[in-house]
């Protein structure tokens, strides 16, 4: 008997034929941006889906952190800001806990993520996570309500395309632009279905991003 | 029926064919006042956002090329690429099902559930599970799918259909989801109201212990990349990333085109996808997975690839670029017949234009003589499409078919169709806009200006698609007079 595999490819080759036309993919659209708004159409966007932006300077970023999550805290393990002191890890002076991959229902009591970022996107106002030690497994911000997500200013490019060539496309990827929506009644986009409802963007100023 | 001698989506099991033929359910659903009211209210609300976002976009006809481009190019290599897709998803740990058709897809996806032995699994909104009928078909082995998005939540809450591929609760209004949740979501507060975020805050409470402890998601696939065996879901709520990270197996049923050769490519569709569907610069969450990762979401992940119907739609090449579709919705919101009728009248889970086109082919004509006639070859659809299907053409292409496949029969019907788009003025004019607004927006090729009786009433004040190689006159006439001849 043929394999569904087989007889679907065979299937596929009848039906184009014996010499199926060449098509040529002409890409005419913009790859690269010109913009030296960046930083700011990031930010425009970004307020446009209901997020918070922070700016701070690079030796700002632990206090910015601080100041902006809420209740109970984990943090991806390799999160750059975070200190050991005698009564556990901190960042910034708030105790949080450090992600360790046990059961994502443990997450549930957490109120706010915190992690870094592996590129972003000022036309949409996108971030990217790709589990980098800094980033954490995508549970971690999934589950708790509030996600603080800490992005330098090196890795802010202009358009989608560019935004795509700096990804390993084999890393799990979340793209995330602004908190959690649904447009499912009446088309309204409403903030806050299952995903973090509250997104804290901390936009560092420097270079060493990427 | 077969075309090309290709075996089309068998009957018996999935959506792609309804209880009654459109004309009639057409015409049940114009009595329908608070239906119409809720789909126009719905469909004036995004196509004025979504033309706003692609005001914004300067390349957007360059990108639209593309995209066409691309999903042209995927088909002529259609097998090379699916192979080389089934390589990359294995090599990076997943495990890669063909299904020839729906009744094969729900074997393999329940065999699959029951190796786990649980007896619930977790959904996210897929067009193609419900082609298939997968819900039911894993009832009968005793196994509940729990629908995660929010629409899809309120139609399985209300044992209702989906009525559109984006929004499928999109002919229900803000009340009537109340009333539903109240009537028939466990647990939920009494005094619920109509406000939507309290409607999100229902939803997220009662679905957070499903998520938490599902062992098993299924899913469709917006994308997935053959280079790199790199899937993809784009989303809104953040039900789509709980399927697909918390529980410990992920299975995907995908159709065949939904292949694309590289990464790269996804530039194009994720611009083109949010700024159509819902009218946004992007959505909220783009989900992309490469078989599994070490300590970061399922243990197993499985791709199930489905024929189903769809290598017949290959075979016809004028009707083939059906299968090119991102299922973004905007040719509904645009249908000044989908307007009115909403989607359930279609029969099929692939309402208004798209529908038109992509059912009739994946059944084979014979089983859906009417939806190629469920259209006023207005042209609105083909100016909104992200991925340019010349849908206008193409129904005209396909009602050449089912005139060949029915006969004589469908006589009755096609002036019943014609004769009901033609009954209101208001529609009329309403389409006659939106089609000269089209020509302002691009030039077009291939038309006519002028369709014989009785569609002449229709082109007098616009463009209508020329029939690929016969006048419509002559078609009509050249129609075989036996039933069941030709295909
Ligand atoms: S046919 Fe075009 S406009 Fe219609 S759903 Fe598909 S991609 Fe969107």
């Amino acid at each position: 008997m043929t394999s569904a595999r087989d007889e679907i490819l065979a299937r596929v080759r009848t039906a184009l034929g014996p010499n199926p036309a060449p098509v040529t993919v002409l890409r005419e659209y913009r790859r690269s941006s010109t913009m030296d708004n960046v930083i700011e159409l990031f930010e425009d966007r970004l307020r446009d889906y209901g997020a918070t932006v922070v700016h701070v300077t690079p030796d700002g970023v632990a206090a910015a952190v601080a100041e902006q999550v809420r209740g109970r805290v984990r943090v991806a393990p390799g999160l750059p800001w975070l200190e050991s002191g005698p009564d556990g890890p901190h960042v910034g002076g708030v105790a949080v806990e450090v992600d360790d991959g046990g059961p994502a229902a443990e997450l549930d009591a957490v109120d706010t993520a915190v992690t870094g970022a592996a590129a972003a996107c000022a036309v949409t106002g996108t971030i990217v996570l790709d589990g980098s030690p800094d980033q954490g497994r995508r549970a971690l911000t999934l589950v708790p309500d509030r996600h603080v997500c800490v992005v330098h200013s090196g890795q802010i490019v202009g358009a989608v395309p560019e935004l795509l060539a700096r990804l390993n496309p084999r890393a799990p990827l979340t793209f995330v632009s602004g908190p959690s929506a649904t447009a499912d009644i009446e088309l309204q986009r409403v903030k806050g279905v299952h995903g973090p409802r509250q997104l804290v963007v901390i936009i560092v100023a420097d270079t060493t991003g990427q | 029926m077969t075309f090309l001698g290709m075996p089309t989506a068998p009957r018996g099991v999935g959506r792609l064919r309804g209880d009654a033929p459109f004309p009639v359910a057409a015409r049940a659903a114009l009595t329908d006042t608070q239906l119409r009211r809720n789909i126009g209210h719905a469909t004036e609300t995004i196509r004025a956002r979504r033309a706003a976002l692609v005001a914004e976009m300067p390349d957007w006809e360059q990108l639209r090329r593309a995209g066409e481009a691309i999903k042209a190019d995927t088909l002529a290599r259609l097998p090379e690429v699916l192979v080389q897709l089934e390589e990359q998803v294995t090599a990076a740990g997943g495990t890669v099902h063909w299904a020839r058709d729906a009744i094969e897809a729900n074997a393999i996806v329940t065999s699959l559930v029951q190796a786990t032995g649980a007896d619930e699994v977790v959904k996210i909104k897929s067009m193609v599970t419900q082609e298939i009928g997968l819900n039911e078909a894993l009832a009968a082995a005793g196994i509940t799918a729990h629908e995660t998005d929010l629409a899809e939540l309120i139609v399985q809450l209300g044992h209702d259909r989906p009525s559109h591929i984006v929004v499928p609760a999109i002919h229900r209004n803000r009340t009537e989801i109340r009333d539903i949740f109240r009537r028939a979501m466990p647990g939920v507060r009494p005094d619920l109201t109509d406000d939507p975020p309290q409607l999100a805050e229902a939803a997220r409470t009662y679905l957070r212990r499903k998520f938490l402890s599902a062992r098993v998601a299924v899913s469709g696939a917006n994308f997935a990349v053959a280079e790199t065996g790199t899937v993809v879901i784009v989303e809104s709520e953040g039900n789509g990333r709980m399927c697909l990270t918390l529980p410990e197996v992920l299975i995907t049923v995908m159709g065949i085109e939904k292949v694309i050769p590289t990464f790269a490519d996804l530039e194009v569709f994720l611009q083109l996808l949010p700024r159509s569907a819902t009218g946004e610069r992007m959505n909220p969450y783009t989900s992309m997975w490469t078989g599994v990762t070490a300590g970061d979401g399922p243990r197993e992940f499985h791709l199930v690839l489905l024929d189903n119907g769809r290598t017949a739609t290959l075979a016809d090449p004028d009707g083939r670029a059906a299968l090119h579709c991102i299922r973004c919705g905007a040719c509904l919101n645009v249908c000044p017949v989908y307007e009115r009728v909403g989607g359930h009248a279609y029969g099929s889970v692939y309402p208004g234009p798209i529908g038109a086109v992509i059912t009739p082919q994946l059944t084979g004509v014979a089983d859906n003589p009417d939806l190629p006639f469920a259209s006023t070859l207005c042209g609105a659809c083909f100016d909104a499409c992200p991925v340019r299907i010349d849908i206008p053409s193409m129904l005209v292409h396909l009602r050449a078919r089912a005139v060949a496949s029915k006969g004589a029969s469908l006589e009755r019907g096609v002036f019943g169709a014609i004769a009901w788009t033609l009954r209101s003025p208001r529609r009329f004019s309403a389409a006659i806009r939106l089609a000269r607004l089209g020509r302002l927006l691009g030039r077009r090729r291939d038309r006519i200006s002028r369709l014989p009786w009785p569609l002449s009433r229709w082109t007098v004040a616009r463009d209508a698609p020329r029939p690929p190689r016969q006048s419509l006159r002559e078609w009509w006439r050249s129609r075989p007079t036996k039933p069941g001849a030709g295909e």
